[in-house]
């Protein structure tokens, strides 16, 4: 019988009979709670009793929230900073590793380090170089190059950034190691043979590193993407209270989902929230699939 | 191999010397003693290991480290094996519904665990696996990032060298097993770092799901070890540092094959 | 009456032993579940605590489970729809309400929690734990607020180490005289550290905004009213120091118990649950005063955390759970938790025997508790982060107190609004 199979239905079935498991698993620990997540988000539940079937209201909550647009807007700017931020050092990084011959192994343990440590002892560090002078590392320096000391963590305006900061700082060393894995993964006869033409290393760059890494940035562009718009850790860590201050100033949406769902146990307005975050990512990594040029 | 550049060498140590001094100021402040530790001094004036004695001597600590042992090592091996199956598969198999597979497995890292630990405990706790070891990896055994990575990776070998493999009698998953994986080294072994490392690190859902303190991962120990209103930083930062050891050596063991799976692609491309 | 015996000496054993004397012979053994979060001297106290009560009542055992501070609440709200987790659970007062509308807790029973009795014997502010006549849970313990201060500061700057400020006036002074700056004007040493995330909030709310003439909520705690002068003249008090008196920098040394603990700041307003980790702190040698007056008037803000039985605990376990609370509530266990935990008895008999309200440390947090008032929270989190807001308000974007107070008061008064 599977011999009268055409070669695409045996593909088909090869391709179903691999997937068989992992989907089961998914459909089970990721999309039922997801599904659950949207019909949650229809009702008002604050975890005991029944759950109330409320239709809109919690999205009309959303739009009427003036707290909600604020911490929306930060999670904007958390993706529009930190994108181009830190995938641009995690290129440049990386590129040059690639071609370093002494103590690579060491200095790719430097820029991974980070990566390894958990937020919140990292965070404390951080807030301690955020500092006033005489104390801050950050304001030392700005006030010996002859700047004034800036109030960083405690202002408004520069909160947000200051925050980011050690949020990119962390995320770097994954990226520099999947650039590090893509650009090795590109067959080296590639470089031969550009190299026996004479092609310089800024043509080999542009004609062959860049385009066969397209699978590895569209990847990194989705994963980065994902990460800064679910930034957490460090505006929790780094904020009096855990809040998000000051005034709301790096206030991003998982934390104001966090603190609706388990300080104000307001459980179908928090779920809301996750779907418009979902709603927002989802269409986000479609149109950089778009955009990127993914081919089938 | 390729040019020497030694300005590009030096700034590139520089930055990485940068890179590192927030957790040298971390290892620093585990050195201190307790009326030290304001100095802000990066180097501790008399290095002490009575933070890290208190900590291991702390009775239960080899336990909590056997757990998050065992936890990020079999999550690792499954997610492997599995997401770079299902990687493979959405890669280099043409079949109908291949597009939606793909968006439905990477919308799953669009919803914050946060959100999630409450479905999970509920179905824990239906399936009786609360307060043990598999109620802890059971969400981690499969990744939507593993997946997407891997098929990334596996987009970028030749398809003459799968047909050719097919042409030789090997069935689909022999191609698979003996071909396409040995050829996305350095991925395998970026994926296993960073699998090992979130699981090492994972605190929120292990904490929601065990109740017995010789459940706990390393984690959830250190965080339990302080309180409301205790603030002993150099506690944390001697925690943290110690956290940090076998993830390090992880990433060192590891990171060779991200640089020295040279692809036998390059033979045939 | 039982409150009024002196019972320090003979407690214990003897309430355990009433307990056990009480009981019907049970033949199921029973085993309930009790959660707290970790903190090492409060697992230690209630871990002996529940070996006296399962010595006395050996049918039943008690399951002690802790959670990290951070997550406790997190911890609860993903174990209560699946039917898990605690049969008495250890919740932060201003937390009630939340539970209760979340009906979390059942009403302990008046037969044997008599609210007369209890209203009686107990701090009055426990009776933010009575609902439409029944108590719905129950501290062991009461804390309240004090001024630290550190002596080698005074001595530093030539105040007497021996005498803390005892007005709002002398505050100002001695804040004044212990600021330290550097050349250039960078704060060195605070004369006081100021956290609004801390206890700061409270001291506004329950302290200073009373002690200026004003009412922080009407007595029936269901209106906002400090947008009055005297409210906001107690508000600009606070928000003064940093701004006109600068002898504080909001932040500095990253937050106030940070600074206190690193000899950085002369003073400071804390809890009593704060002694334990400036004991633990070398080279800090700090002294406890009660919080200063302002013309004779004094005011302070009480809190504690209080034993629940939730929803979960039914039949047999909730007649456990019952005794289980009545002995975390006797005198034995309130003095216990003293001396291991450093928390003041919730019985007034207990922590106005001499040897408690003279204390040195514990004496001006006992003493504090007599003027002391617990805010009704409905939402404490919520309402923590608008008084949080209200003074970066101030502090940050340099508004007038009293436009930012009516900001607040409209937020604040939006969550009263929600209590049923």
């Amino acid at each position: 019988m599977a011999a009268r199979l055409t070669l695409a239905q045996k593909q088909s079935v090869w391709a179903w009979g691999f997937l068989a498991v992992p989907l089961g698993y998914f459909a089970l620990v990721r999309f039922w709670p997801a599904v659950d997540g949207f019909f949650l988000s229809l009702t008002r539940w604050n975890l005991v009793g029944p759950r109330v079937f409320v239709g809109i209201e919690n999205y009309r909550r959303l739009v009427g929230d003036p707290v909600f647009w604020q911490v929306l807007g930060n999670t904007f700017w958390y993706l529009l900073l930190g994108l181009p931020i830190s995938l641009g050092l995690a290129f440049v990084i990386a590129y040059h590793l690639d071609r370093v011959r002494y103590g690579q192994g060491l200095i790719r343990a430097l820029y991974f380090v980070p990566h390894l440590t958990t937020a919140t002892a990292m965070a404390w560090v951080w807030r301690w170089f955020y500092q006033p002078p005489p104390v801050g590392v950050f304001n030392g320096w700005l006030v010996w190059l002859g700047f004034s000391a800036q109030p960083f963590l405690r202002s408004t305006s520069q909160a947000l950034p200051a925050v980011l900061a050690p949020a990119i700082w962390a995320a770097l060393g994954f990226q520099v190691v999947i650039f590090l894995a893509g650009i090795r993964a590109i067959p080296r006869s590639y470089y031969e043979a550009a190299e026996i033409d004479g092609a310089g290393s800024w043509q080999i760059l542009r004609a062959i590193t860049l385009p066969l890494l397209r699978p590895t940035f569209v990847f990194l562009f989705i994963t980065t993407s994902i990460g800064f718009l679910r930034i957490f850790d460090y505006v929790y860590n780094m904020t009096p209270g855990g809040e998000g201050g000051p005034l709301n100033a790096t206030r991003p949406l998982v934390l104001n989902i966090y603190q609706t769902a388990f300080a104000r146990m307001d459980m179908g307005y928090a779920s809301a929230q996750t779907v418009v975050l979902f709603a927002i990512l989802l269409i986000l990594s479609l149109l950089q699939l778009r955009l990127l040029g993914e081919r089938k | 191999m390729r040019s020497r550049h030694p300005v590009a060498w030096i700034l590139l140590l520089l930055g990485g010397l940068t890179m590192v001094m927030p957790f040298v100021f971390m290892l620093a402040t585990s050195l201190k003693d307790n009326s030290e530790i304001y100095d802000l001094a990066l180097l501790p004036k008399s290095p002490t290991l009575d933070n890290y004695i208190a900590i291991l001597s702390t009775s239960r600590f080899p336990r909590w480290f056997a757990v998050s042992a065992i936890v990020a090592t079999a999550t690792t091996v499954s997610v492997l094996f599995f997401d770079s199956l299902v990687g493979y598969t959405l890669a280099k198999f043409r079949f109908r519904g291949r597009g939606l597979v793909f968006v439905l497995i990477l919308s799953t890292l669009m919803i914050p665990t946060e959100m999630l630990v409450i479905p999970w405990y509920v179905m824990a706790k239906s399936m009786g696996w609360l307060d043990t070891v598999w109620g802890i990896m059971f969400p981690g055994m499969v990744t939507g990032f593993g997946v997407f990575l891997m098929r990334q990776f596996f987009t970028g070998v030749p398809d003459e060298l799968i047909d050719a493999a097919r042409v030789d009698g090997l069935n689909e998953f022999g191609i698979f097993w003996r071909v396409a994986l040995p050829l996305v080294t350095p991925a395998l072994s970026a994926l296993a770092i960073f699998t090992f490392l979130g699981n090492w690190t994972a605190f929120l859902w292990p904490l929601i799901v065990t109740t017995s303190p010789n459940l706990y991962t390393v984690p959830v120990g250190l965080a339990s070890l302080s309180g409301e209103f205790q603030t002993d930083w150099e506690m944390i930062m001697t925690g943290a540092s110690i956290a940090v050891l076998p993830t390090l050596v992880v990433f060192m063991v590891l990171q060779r094959n991200i640089i020295t799976g040279i692809m036998m692609t390059g033979l045939k491309g | 009456m039982l409150g009024r015996r002196n019972l320090l000496g003979v407690a214990v054993g003897t309430a355990a032993g009433t307990i056990l004397a009480t009981a019907p012979a049970r033949a199921q053994p029973v085993e309930i579940e009790y959660w707290q979060y970790t903190f090492k001297e409060r697992v230690e106290a209630m871990d002996e605590l529940i070996k006296r009560f399962q010595a006395a009542n050996p049918d039943i055992t008690v399951r002690h489970v802790t959670v990290p501070y951070d997550n406790y609440r997190t911890r609860i709200a993903a174990a209560v729809p699946a039917g898990e987790g605690p049969d008495v659970v250890q919740l932060y007062y201003g937390w009630l309400d939340a539970f209760m509308q979340a009906k979390l807790l059942q009403p302990l029973p008046k037969t044997v929690f008599d609210p007369a009795t209890i209203d009686r014997e107990f701090f009055p502010i426990v009776g933010n734990m009575k609902i439409d006549g029944a108590y719905y849970a129950l501290p062991t313990a009461v804390r309240a607020l004090a001024l630290f201060w550190n002596k080698k500061l005074f001595k530093e700057a030539g105040l007497d180490p021996q005498k803390p400020p005892a007005t709002l006036e002398e505050l100002i002074t001695v804040a004044k005289a212990t600021t330290k700056r550097d050349g250039s004007g960078n704060m060195v040493s605070e004369g006081i550290a100021l956290d609004v995330a801390g206890q700061d909030l409270h001291w506004i709310r329950e302290g200073l905004i009373r002690q200026f003439g004003g009412a922080p909520f009407s007595p029936d705690g269901r209106k906002v009213t400090y947008t009055t002068p005297e409210a906001v003249a107690g508000v600009t008090w606070y928000t003064n120091l940093v701004t006109q008196e600068k002898v504080s920098e909001m932040g500095f040394m990253t937050d106030q118990v940070t600074a206190f603990k690193a000899g950085r700041a002369a003073l400071t307003v804390d809890g009593s649950f704060r002694l334990g980790a400036f004991d633990t702190q070398r080279g800090l040698d700090y002294a406890v005063t009660e919080l200063p007056a302002y013309n004779g008037k004094r005011s302070n803000f009480a809190s504690y955390w209080v034993n629940g039985i939730t929803s979960k605990a039914k039949g047999p376990k909730f007649d456990a759970a019952v005794k289980f609370l009545q002995f975390v509530t006797t005198e034995e266990a309130m003095k216990l938790w003293m001396e291991k935990v450093g928390e003041l008895p919730a019985r007034v008999a207990l922590a106005h025997t001499d040897a408690v309200k003279n204390h040195p440390k514990y004496g001006p947090f006992v003493r504090g508790l007599d003027y002391a008032v617990a805010t009704d929270f409905v939402d404490e989190s919520a309402q923590r982060k608008i008084m949080m807001d209200m003074v970066d308000r101030v502090v940050i974007q340099k508004m007038p107190v009293a436009q930012s107070l009516a900001i607040a008061a409209t937020e604040e008064q939006k969550i009263l609004d929600t209590r049923k």
